[in-house]
């Protein structure tokens, strides 16, 4: 049974002050995420991520279509008791310590009385969050209240858990142990949905990711499927300062650092490349394989889409 | 069901009550029953008088304006900053929400009332070196004011699922005056014909009540109050509260979250 | 989905549920509270000291108060109340918000003069207001003529009445039967005719239902008054020249060479008792009547009534 099925849903807002004109925030979309993976919902800023999320936890209405979160109508208040979610940019109740807020989450989630202090006690120390007892939340720094919204989408062990932006606010050594944590996840059996910009952490993370744009489904599928497809490069690096006229053509794109000229040019041109170089006598230094990245793909696929549209970049 | 809503309205009240705004105007209504005394002195035949008057209109303001202001913070404020969205992604219905907030500024609401009460019997206890009897309608005065609290609260609430925190705080706090001339509406609908009065006796009729609730300068003279009017003041802030409620329930059940 | 119109179907009918017991409880609450006693009404009772406090908000104040002043009245009226002792402080404390307030100075004159039950019996209070009227508009020859009115009416000063109007007739745009009255209240104070002349004026002058209701029962009395005057005076011309009394009223009216029965304002003939009295036939339907009333009769919960 998938995790969640996105049956169509569509929402669309109606803007302007007199004469009110619809905009749409997401298109159809039809999705579906499997139990157990990990998917990444991938997107620039506004691309309808965020909607997506709020359509599934029913904070929005939609426009029209529905959805199903572990088998259930996504209206069913019951299937809520197994999903977390942790929305962009959390916000919590300042006078609160942080053991009386995952309390209070956990009293709403249904945790049972017993259960309750030592749940929270291992979540919190979980996310990275040993020694907080006693602090208001609003002395808590950003980077403690993202873990805090860790804590509280996880803490009643739910098995569906959606991530808005879970990086956020976090340094390097945190991200590190948010990818972490959610590797754990999925070791325990959970389904992760989370929704990011930042490429590098989808494709160290993702079974499977979906990019949208301007509310629209511009691509799925499996994280390895998705980088093969685009043609892989090759970086030349040989000494000197010269690009000849050849290479140049060839290459999408050349930098010079002080005696060395790197440039990339796809795996397919590579010996025409090396050829030029023997022609002009200059030195190759190395030719390294250049690792095919998520973002490639990304950048094409909005591309493509933006060209089809008819606009220009 | 009823646990999550006894659940919401109790960590309500703990945010409520940790709010420093609180303590401020606690402390300013205390001080008013302090500066009551020296008012009080300069006729010695009013010096009670002056107490009970200045100290319950103190309680009542200053309550007014808690109710407002933590009414609205605590859904207006929640709904902008996004508390709500992590409450609303678990088994918790959007009524139960609204319910648990109303019970919780409730509580907090008759917790302040306790305390600045407590000032103004000891502002009383200095004047008067005793107390009597008719003290009692003391009582009577201050439910009547947590009747009306309760009836602001509700209309806090409501005013907080449609509109931002400005705007509720403005419209709620517009209401409890109309509510204080709402005889004089009535009596403005007597007086017009024809579909103004029609309008007009409607309006009466929605905007909330509080003449029958000041009785204020009436137990400042020791008039005795009719334990039948104690029953319909409480009946009619029940239904009142409740139909303001009712509404903040529908409107928030259709609301798409921004 | 489902669930959330299960809600919205309860809510919405809670809304109209609750508000419809809200409503009723206020009714019934109307009955419990006691008469508006001089403290509740007036926490303020000083006009000087609620001017200040109402921070710049007069009119709006005094259209308040304004409406208290007529609810007050017209609920005790109503109740058949016996004094009015809030009616002046209520009006004075309006015109001191608002002395352009000329409704509630008319209001005064009609309802402060006469008295109980269908006013306060404070005459001399209604002069005070009055002439208050006047000094803060002195270009609305009304308010004049209302001044008049009361010393013609209540106080039966003639000359005061006279003096009044002479003042308003000077007003520029004042209406010309102002000078009229002026000159009448010298010869013909007493007469009928002014009388009627008066509350036409009245009638015509005001907005106000209540006192124009006030005027056309009195105008009703008069024409009753003026009638069984007359009425009687045949009588007593018919017994000189028969040296009996009439009948019945068909003798008397063709006595008289009348073209009909004699009837009242409401389309009743007038009685002839065989004592040789002409009474009207529902003394209640003119409560201000002096003349053509049973012996004996006491009007419905009012002890006195005026010309």
């Amino acid at each position: 049974m998938p995790a969640i099925e996105i049956l169509g849903l569509e929402k669309t807002y109606l803007v302007g002050f007199w004469r009110k004109r619809p905009k749409c925030a997401l298109s159809p979309l039809h999705l579906t995420v499997e139990d157990g993976e990990i998917f990444g919902f991938l997107g620039p800023n506004g691309a309808g991520k965020t909607t997506t999320l709020k359509l599934l936890m029913g904070l929005v209405f939609p426009t029209s279509g529905s959805a199903r979160l572990l088998g259930r109508d996504w209206t069913d208040p019951e299937v809520k008791a197994q999903i977390g979610f942790l929305p962009e940019q959390p916000y919590f109740y300042d006078h609160l310590t942080a053991h009386e807020l995952l309390n209070y989450y956990a009293q709403l989630s249904g945790v049972a009385a017993k259960e309750r202090s030592r749940r929270v006690e291992s979540t919190l120390q979980r996310v990275g969050l040993p020694d907080v007892k006693g602090v208001q939340l609003r002395k808590f720094s950003k980077g403690m209240l993202q873990r805090v919204g860790i804590a509280q989408a996880i803490l009643h062990d739910p098995k569906l858990v959606f991530f808005d932006e879970p990086m956020s606010g976090l340094d390097p050594m945190g991200r590190r142990e948010v990818r972490d944590l959610m590797e754990q996840l999925k070791h325990e059996g959970k389904t992760v949905f989370f929704s990011t910009h930042i490429l590098s952490d989808a494709e160290a993370l993702c079974d499977r990711v979906a990019i949208i744009n301007k509310g629209e489904l511009r691509g799925i599928g499996a994280v390895a499927d998705l980088t093969s497809s685009v043609q892989s490069k090759v970086e030349v690096t040989w000494r000197g300062s010269q690009v000849p006229a050849s290479i140049k053509a060839l290459a999408a794109e050349c930098h010079v650092t002080g005696d060395t000229v790197r440039a990339i040019v796809d795996e397919t041109q590579q010996d025409a490349a090396i050829d030029a170089l023997r022609r002009e006598r200059l030195h190759l230094i190395a030719i390294t394989p250049v690792r095919t990245s998520l973002e490639a793909y990304f950048v094409e696929k909005l591309r493509r889409a933006e060209t089809m549209a008819g606009t220009t970049v | 069901m009823k646990a999550r809503v006894v659940h919401i309205a109790s960590n309500t009240f703990r945010e409520a009550v940790r709010d420093r705004v609180l303590y401020n105007l606690i402390a300013f209504a205390l001080l008013l029953s302090g500066a009551a005394i020296l008012v009080g002195q300069i006729s010695i035949e009013i010096e009670k008088l002056v107490v009970i008057n200045l100290g319950l209109t103190a309680v009542s303001l200053f309550g007014i304006v808690i109710a407002i202001f933590i009414g609205i913070g605590l859904v207006s404020k929640e709904i902008e900053k996004r508390t709500l969205y992590t409450v609303l992604s678990r088994p918790v219905r959007r009524w139960e929400f609204i319910v648990g907030k109303f019970f919780g500024l409730a509580g907090t609401l008759v917790v302040n009332t306790f305390f600045m009460a407590i000032g103004v019997f000891a502002a009383l206890f200095y004047v008067s070196h005793k107390f009597v009897r008719a003290d009692a309608l003391i009582l009577v005065a201050l439910y009547f004011i947590i009747l009306e609290f309760l009836i602001i609260c509700s209309l806090a609430l409501l005013f907080s699922s449609f509109s931002s925190p400005l705007l509720s705080a403005v419209f709620a706090f517009s209401l409890f005056v109309i509510g204080s001339f709402a005889e004089d509406l009535r009596g403005f609908a007597g007086m017009a014909h024809g579909f103004t009065r029609w309008l007009v006796t409607g309006a009466a009729y929605l905007v909330p009540n509080f003449s029958a609730f000041n009785v204020v300068s009436s137990i400042a003279h020791e008039h005795p109050v009719a334990g039948q009017l104690i029953w319909h003041n409480t009946l009619y802030a029940f239904f009142y509260a409740a139909m303001a409620l009712s509404a903040a329930v529908l409107i928030f059940e259709h609301r798409n979250l921004k | 989905m489902k669930q959330r119109r299960k809600v919205s179907i309860v809510a919405g009918a809670s809304v109209v549920i609750f508000l419809a017991a809200s409503a009723v409880m206020l009714r019934r609450t109307d009955d419990l509270r006691p008469q508006a006693s001089l403290e509740e009404v007036l926490f303020l009772s000083s006009p000087k000291v609620l001017k200040r406090a109402s921070l710049g908000y007069d009119g709006l104040l005094a259209d308040i108060y304004w409406t208290r002043a007529v609810q007050y009245f017209g609920g005790r009226h109503h109740a058949g109340a016996q004094s009015y002792d809030l009616l002046y402080p209520l009006l004075d404390i309006t015109t001191h918000l608002d002395p352009q307030l000329v409704a509630a100075y008319q209001f005064g004159a009609s309802f402060l003069a006469p008295p109980p039950p269908d006013g306060a019996g404070q005459p001399e209070r209604a002069i005070q207001l009055m002439e208050y009227g006047v000094q803060n508009n002195p270009n609305d020859w009304k308010l004049y003529y209302d001044l008049g009115f009361v010393y013609y009416m209540n106080l039966k000063d003639y000359r005061k009445a006279a003096d009044a109007f002479d003042r308003g007739s000077k007003v520029p745009d004042a209406h010309p039967f102002v000078r009229l009255l002026a000159a009448q209240m010298a010869e013909h104070a007493g007469d009928f005719d002014t009388a009627r002349m008066m509350w036409s004026a009245t009638y015509q002058n005001s907005q106000d239902r209540l006192i124009r209701q006030n005027a056309i029962e009195h105008l009703r009395a008069l024409r009753v008054d003026e009638d069984v005057t007359h009425l009687q005076e045949a009588v007593t011309r018919f017994g000189e020249r028969t040296g009996r009394l009439p009948a019945n009223m068909s003798e008397l009216a063709s006595a008289e060479r009348l073209p009909g029965i004699p009837v009242d304002p409401d389309g009743h003939p007038y009685k002839l008792t065989p004592e040789g009295r002409v009474e009207v036939r529902v003394p209640d339907d003119f409560p201000f009547a002096t003349k053509g009333l049973p012996p004996g009769y006491k009007p419905p919960a009012k002890f006195h009534s005026q010309q």
